[in-house]
């Protein structure tokens, strides 16, 4: 990031959010680049920013969209980069429709399930199976054309009137970037989750990632797309992942009926069939991985005990979960490093969910909200629960801080630092690893004497970790497991130096494919600290970087497709002809002998057939994709809907809204009615919430301590003079702030920071809403109302992300009500909008014949498939998702360029506790909403795919909390609960809180 | 310390000697600072330092901790300005460097010396007239040893960058949030130090201010004697403030050293081994440095003139003329604005400064008494 010649800041407040990687911000500003920040608000980011380009929440991806159209439309994209290293030149099936020619949808939409059969985003292929490209790109089928139409219709007027943003602010925008994007220079986009959390939010993603790739900022320093992860180790916890549907190294869950046996399992991650990307490797990542966690017992005659593996057979996200808690679905509930009771959208929903809970165990520093809802939390007050009447258990486990023990942090940029163990833990605290380590010795005690074949997985698994002299778990030794060893022969035990040595063979194993090399030759590379005097600025030899070390990923594209540099000054991988292999300033990530003029006569067959020009490695076909044939299961490019609530009418399409956003029809989960329908007048203003430097998310490790709470004390609300006037607030007074979900109160900073904009001919204020504050916490330093409370659960269908960054709701002064007549208060209001769990939940706005339109497209059959790819996209079987889009990075990395895939990787991490749902991990498909309103009947025929998939109660989109689905439904879920039936049911989809990534 | 006054070194507050080591001291750049605040927790967490704050809103943007004093020893200050605010910094700031734009060719007529850089602090003092010498009668060519008015002085740092930088003035934002971290300046010629009757004060070996809180007795004539009112008397009181809210203890902390003068040490027990003080290490965006304090100042006055080649004319320093009123400070700051802005004092003096000068008028007034008497004997003799 410090080599970025200019650096565009959007969705996200990055000084107060990420101070600490902020100062390669300020290393790339003291080095000349310019600064931009596209923000609702004025921030801490703004106020060091070369220009605040001040924008409408939610309204991103129609700037984008211009400038994307602006770049096409003046030429000033780079040629030579996107006809060589991106799929511009790749040919659409003829059946594929776009959103401009259906009003707003995509062809493959199907009303019945509300989501996409996405086989007419297909690249056309020849006989033999390879696609089909047109160089000139003229013809009107190529990506490069279609891209062109798609957003033909944004232009810098339209983002004056939906984003709120001058034409001159656009104009410096599309100077900024061109100017600074090209052989020369290099562009770089940081965003965090005001991007994310929204329900198209990982779309607003891929809009950067195909500029990115338009302008050639890909794989080149001072490049890429920054995700900026929320706190430490977020990026850990999606390589290692707490998410319900991934597994180590972002292999899928496997899931019931789609992934019964071994060799299904594996084509979902990767085949030489169906890649030449790394992800053709994908057998051995299974198989070492498989082996990591059962060894002997994992052999090549039982599939390397691939039937111990756990099945998902549907979206078991964070609000999947709860709903299924509210159902009493669930009956025991691990809650580590997590306030959901604060940090989660529609806090009253998380603390009701859990009352549903048998038991509950809490390990924390402190009594934090979620464990102390039960007799101090704000449903106490309003006596919607009463203490003597929930039955759920409550245990409370102290747990050690980062300063009481040793691992690993993995930063946004893939570098994973080691970090020692300053103190041992206060009392009874326990790290983590000693808490499962031992959880889980007790459990196999317990156990030792089963013969229920049920308990074999746990009794099976390698669970032999050494302890030290304080009887605390080695944590070196799990980072060699997770390195990787050889198994058997003369190299027995050994370290792994790099995946590539990794076999399907059973004779290597290893925990995380992408970690390998990490304890390469016995060493602990994440602890080096070779200072950077002593070393260039790729800083090579401090810590370790995932995968091989790599410090920027598809670094390929830093050079031309000769394999000579861009320019001298953006030097970093380049072709050595004499040596006949890649060098640079980083490990190439690359086949290092390959050379530029390399060549293979097959579209796939695995990492050897990888053109030397070729540099997205983990796409199936090494491109970067602009169209995206798979992955995203809400369209193959990103359009504009507007946020659920919007106040604003979408000025593109009839289609208001994502017609495949997730929402949850629930009493307690109210939406505002949406633009032009009754009732939207009484939430006329947008509240967006955010993070402050001095706390930490929902505040578990601030409002505890005096030094960080005396810096915030409060909980406060920003608005704008114009609307302190309009609405009578004195500066630093109270506000009653209503949501169709909830009341709360806060203080009140006038500032000039936030400004009214002028959207569709009306006025539109905005009130920012930090989030850390909570009630109820024993012995908290400083409380107040919790901002996630206002705001209700509509998710993005690619990761289950909520919407926290556009809730309608109003502003009042004064304090709000206290005890039951707050319940009247919110009440009275759902009542004057005439709410239903109907509001603001269609999904179809488009005219019906647009959506039968996009029902009737045919899949391309006559195109002839590959025989391997079944009916999904020609390259879409695949991974869905690539690297470098989890690898969110920092300093000089650039994520992913593949497009979508990847990015929604990004927005995946901690927060929604899910990754994507595509066809990787065998296309988890919803049960869909409207499908609810059906006669039971209809219930019974779903399609094939949300059948087999669909949770066994709980799901979100049921609508009706009342009643989980059972029957038949019940039975394709027992196949996939192989082992947990009983079990405790750890829980923690999200390994962070829900409002942060 | 060789710095020199207008007394010439007449005030003998310094008791300075040569040491091994250099005057040490901050160079606390606001320009890039993000306002994060993790001075203010580091420099507590370092020196244990309860906390103070009364757990609401202060009712001042995001600053809820006010101002310097016995607990708090870095302190961030907030402040909003419209364009018109802006506006007058920049006229102001360019005043105080008169660089004829677009050409950042410095200055080097005689005239120049009317509008010291380094003079910021001394310059605004005197309402940026510019005229030589002001009524403090400070000299008005400054006897710097790194003269920005020299040529060259006020070309950028990295002359090969010079040609990328737009060197027209930006427009001017409708707005902007200044933050800047404020700290104990440990003044050349330190009033608290010099009114010290017990000796607690002291300078040490890096030419710092420091209070040996052993031997303080509490009297408080220090924090009269402060004219940044930076040092404070840790009171009982200052923490367990009660708050608004019945149900909410504040934290219960040890609160050492209560009932004596408290400041910031420089961090002197860091010092003494060889690391940095806790607010410059903690400080992510490096707007808090650290290091000798000639090399601070020279790149205070780099940093001045980089941003006014690129149009930022309201950058000035603080701190850096050796012949402001307290002989500059160990602590220099680059501000935005004028310093009232900040709260800081456009024209601190030591308190002590006028004494000789009290002493010579005494003496005056004390012969012309003598003198007047020995007349009335004359005239009424005649």
């Amino acid at each position: 990031m410090a080599n970025a010649d200019c650096i565009i800041i959007q969705g996200s407040n990055m000084a107060e959010c990420h101070p600490v990687g902020f100062q390669w911000v300020s290393e790339a500003k003291a080095r000349g680049a310019r600064i931009i920040h596209v923000d609702p608000r004025f921030t801490r980011t703004t106020a060091i920013a070369d220009k605040h380009v001040p924008i409408r929440a939610g309204s991103d991806i129609v700037l984008l969209g211009a400038l994307i159209n602006r770049v096409l439309h003046d030429g000033t994209y780079f040629d030579e980069y996107v006809r060589a290293y991106t799929n511009a030149t790749n040919l659409i099936s003829d059946n594929y429709q776009d959103t401009e020619d259906l009003g707003g949808l995509f062809s493959g939409y199907d009303p019945e399930t509300n989501s996409y059969d996405n086989s007419t985003w297909s690249y056309q292929t020849d006989e033999a199976g390879a696609p089909v490209t047109d160089p000139s790109l003229e013809d009107p089928r190529t990506v490069f054309q279609i891209l062109k139409r798609h957003y033909a219709r944004y232009t810098p007027e339209m983002v004056a009137d939906n984003c709120g943003i001058k034409p001159a602010d656009f104009d410096y925008l599309v100077e900024s970037i061109t100017q600074n994007s090209g052989r020369e220079r290099t562009t770089c986009f940081a965003y965090a989750v005001g991007w994310t959390q929204h329900s198209l939010g990982a779309q607003f993603i891929r809009t950067a990632s195909i500029l990115q790739l338009l302008l050639g900022n890909m794989g080149r320093p001072g490049g890429g797309i920054m995700a900026l992860r929320g706190h430490a180790t977020i990026q850990g916890s999606t390589d290692i992942p707490t998410l319900f549907n991934l597994l180590p190294g972002y292999l899928p869950m496997p899931s019931a009926g789609a992934h019964d046996r071994f060799d299904d399992y594996v084509a979902s991650v990767g085949t030489p069939e169906t890649h030449k990307g790394f992800w053709s490797n994908g057998r051995s990542y299974a198989v070492n991985l498989l082996k990591a966690w059962w060894g002997d017992a994992a052999t090549p005659e039982n599939d390397f005990a691939y039937h111990y593996v756990p099945r998902i057979n549907g979206a078991h996200g964070t609000y999947q979960t709860q709903v299924r808690m509210l159902n009493d679905g669930v009956d025991g509930y691990f809650l580590l490093g997590q306030n959901p009771a604060v940090g989660s959208a529609n806090g009253r929903m998380q603390r009701m969910a859990m009352s549903h809970l048998k038991w509950m165990v809490v390990r924390d520093f402190s009594l934090i909200e979620s464990a102390t809802w039960w007799k101090n939390g704000p449903e106490i007050a309003t006596g919607e629960l009463k203490t003597e009447d929930i039955e759920t258990e409550m245990f409370f486990m102290p747990a050690a801080n980062h300063t009481e023990k040793a691992g690993t942090f993995t930063q946004t940029q893939r570098l994973v630092q080691w970090r020692h163990k300053a103190v041992n833990p206060p009392g009874d605290a326990q790290s983590e690893l000693d808490f499962f380590f031992e959880l889980g010795q007790r459990v196999r005690e317990k156990l030792k004497h089963s013969e229920d074949p049920r308990d074999r997985p746990l009794l099976d698994l390698t669970w032999d970790y050494p302890v030290d002299e304080e009887g605390e778990v080695e944590p070196e030794s799990v980072l060699a497991e997770i390195n990787g060893y050889y198994v058997g022969g003369e190299k027995d035990g050994q370290p792994l130096d790099n995946f590539n040595q990794m076999t399907d063979d059973g004779t290597t194993a290893g925990g995380c494919w992408i970690y390998a090399g990490i304890y390469a030759g016995g060493e602990n590379m994440a602890a080096r600290r070779k200072p950077r005097s002593e070393q260039d600025e790729t800083a090579a030899e401090w810590a370790w970087a995932w995968p091989a070390n790599r410090r920027i990923l598809y670094n390929r594209a830093s050079a031309a497709p000769d394999g000579t540099p861009w320019s001298e000054r953006k030097k970093f991988v380049w072709w050595d002809a004499e040596a006949g292999k890649w060098t640079g300033k980083d490990v190439p990530d690359f086949p290092v002998d390959r050379a530029p003029q390399a060549r293979s006569d097959k579209a796939y067959g695995g990492t050897a057939n990888l053109d030397g020009d070729d540099p997205f490695i983990m796409q199936a076909d090494g491109k970067g994709w602009l169209f995206a044939p798979s992955g995203m299961v809400d369209g193959p490019l990103p359009t504009h809907y507007e946020p659920q609530e919007s106040t604003v009418a979408n000025p593109l399409y009839d289609q208001q809204n994502s017609p495949t956003r997730r929402v949850m029809r629930r009493e307690d989960n109210l939406s505002a009615p949406g633009a032009g329908f009754p009732g939207s007048e009484v939430y006329p203003y947008v509240f967006t919430t955010y993070r402050l430097t001095e706390h930490h998310t929902a505040g578990g490790m601030s409002r505890w301590l005096p030094y960080l709470s005396e810096l915030q004390p409060e909980m406060f609300c920003e608005i704008s003079p114009e609307l302190a006037a309009e609405v009578g607030l004195e500066p630093y007074g109270w506000a009653t702030l209503v949501s169709p979900r909830a009341a709360i109160e806060a203080r009140v900073l006038v500032t000039r920071r936030m400004n009214p904009l002028t959207i569709g001919g009306k006025t539109v204020h905005q009130i920012g809403l930090p989030y850390h504050w909570g009630v109820g916490g024993t012995a908290a330093v400083v409380e107040g109302d919790s901002a996630n409370d206002l705001l209700g659960v509509t998710m993005d269908p690619n990761v289950f992300i909520q919407n926290s960054k556009y809730v309608a709701g109003t502003i009042m002064p004064g304090r709000r009500p206290r005890g039951p007549e707050l319940v009247d208060f919110v009440e009275k209001y759902q009542r004057e909008a005439g709410l239903s769990p109907e509001s603001g939940n269609q999904l179809i706005t488009a005219s019906d014949e647009n959506v039968e339109r996009s029902a009737a497209a045919d899949s391309p059959a006559h195109q002839g498939g590959h025989p391997h790819r079944g009916g999904d996209s020609a390259v879409g079987v695949s991974p869905g998702k690539t690297l470098g889009a989890e690898a969110g990075e920092e300093a000089e990395s650039t994520t992913d360029g593949s497009g979508g895939t990847g990015s929604t990787d990004g927005s995946a991490d901690g927060s929604g506790g899910t990754a994507s749902a595509d066809d990787r991990s065998g296309r988890v498909d919803l049960r869909p909403a409207e499908a609810n309103r059906k006669p039971a009947e209809a219930r019974d025929e779903p399609s094939e795919t949300a059948d087999a998939n669909r949770a066994v109660d709980g799901d979100p989109t049921d609508g009706d909390p009342d009643r989980g689905y059972i029957g038949e439904d019940a039975d394709a879920a027992e196949t996939g609960r192989l082992g947990e039936d009983d079990g405790p049911r750890v829980d923690n989809g999200n390994s962070s809180e829900g409002e942060e990534d | 310390m060789s710095a020199p006054t207008r007394d010439g070194g007449a005030i003998a507050d310094g008791h300075w000697h040569d040491t091994t080591h250099h005057r040490k001291g901050f160079f606390t750049d606001t320009s890039i600072c993000i306002g994060c605040k993790a001075c203010e927790v580091a420099c507590k967490e370092w020196n244990r330092n309860p906390q103070d704050g009364t757990f609401e809103l202060l009712g001042s943007s995001y600053d809820n901790t006010g101002s310097l004093g016995a607990n708090t020893w870095r302190h961030v200050a907030f402040i909003e300005q419209d364009s018109e605010r802006i506006e007058k910094a920049r006229e102001s700031g360019r005043k105080l460097v008169n660089l004829g734009m677009p050409s950042i060719r410095p200055r080097t007529d005689e005239s120049a010396g009317a509008q010291p850089l380094d003079g910021a602090l001394g310059a605004a003092a005197s309402g940026s007239s510019g005229t030589a010498g002001d009524a403090n009668g400070l000299p008005s060519t400054p006897p710097l040893g790194i003269d920005l008015l020299a040529p060259g002085a006020l070309e950028p740092s990295d002359p090969e960058n010079i040609a990328a930088l737009d060197t027209t003035p930006p427009d001017t934002a409708d707005f902007r949030w200044l933050m800047s971290s404020d700290v104990c300046k440990h003044c050349t010629h330190a009033g608290c130090l010099d009114v010290c009757p017990t000796g607690a004060l002291f300078r040490t070996e890096f030419d710092t201010v420091v209070v040996q809180n052993d031997v303080c007795n509490g009297c408080g004539t220090c924090v009269a004697g402060c004219p940044f009112g930076v040092i404070e008397r840790r009171d009982d009181g200052t923490i367990n403030t009660p708050t608004d809210r019945d149900d909410r203890k504040a934290a219960d902390m040890d609160v050492p050293n209560k009932n004596t003068a408290n400041k910031c040490t420089l961090c002197y027990d860091r010092l003494v081994e060889g690391q940095e003080p806790a607010c410059a290490q903690t400080c992510p965006t490096q707007s808090i440095k650290f290091g000798d304090r000639d090399d601070m100042v020279s790149q205070a006055h780099a940093r001045v003139a980089d941003l006014h080649a690129k149009g930022l004319t309201e950058a000035r320093l603080y701190g850096a003329n050796p012949n402001d009123g307290v002989g500059g400070t160990g602590s220099v700051f680059l501000l935005l604005d004028e310093p009232e802005v900040y709260g800081l004092p456009p024209d601190p003096r030591v308190a002590t400064k006028d004494l000789p000068g009290m002493f010579a008028s005494a003496g005056v007034a004390a012969l012309g008494m003598v003198a007047a008497a020995g007349l009335a004997f004359l005239g009424s003799r005649r």
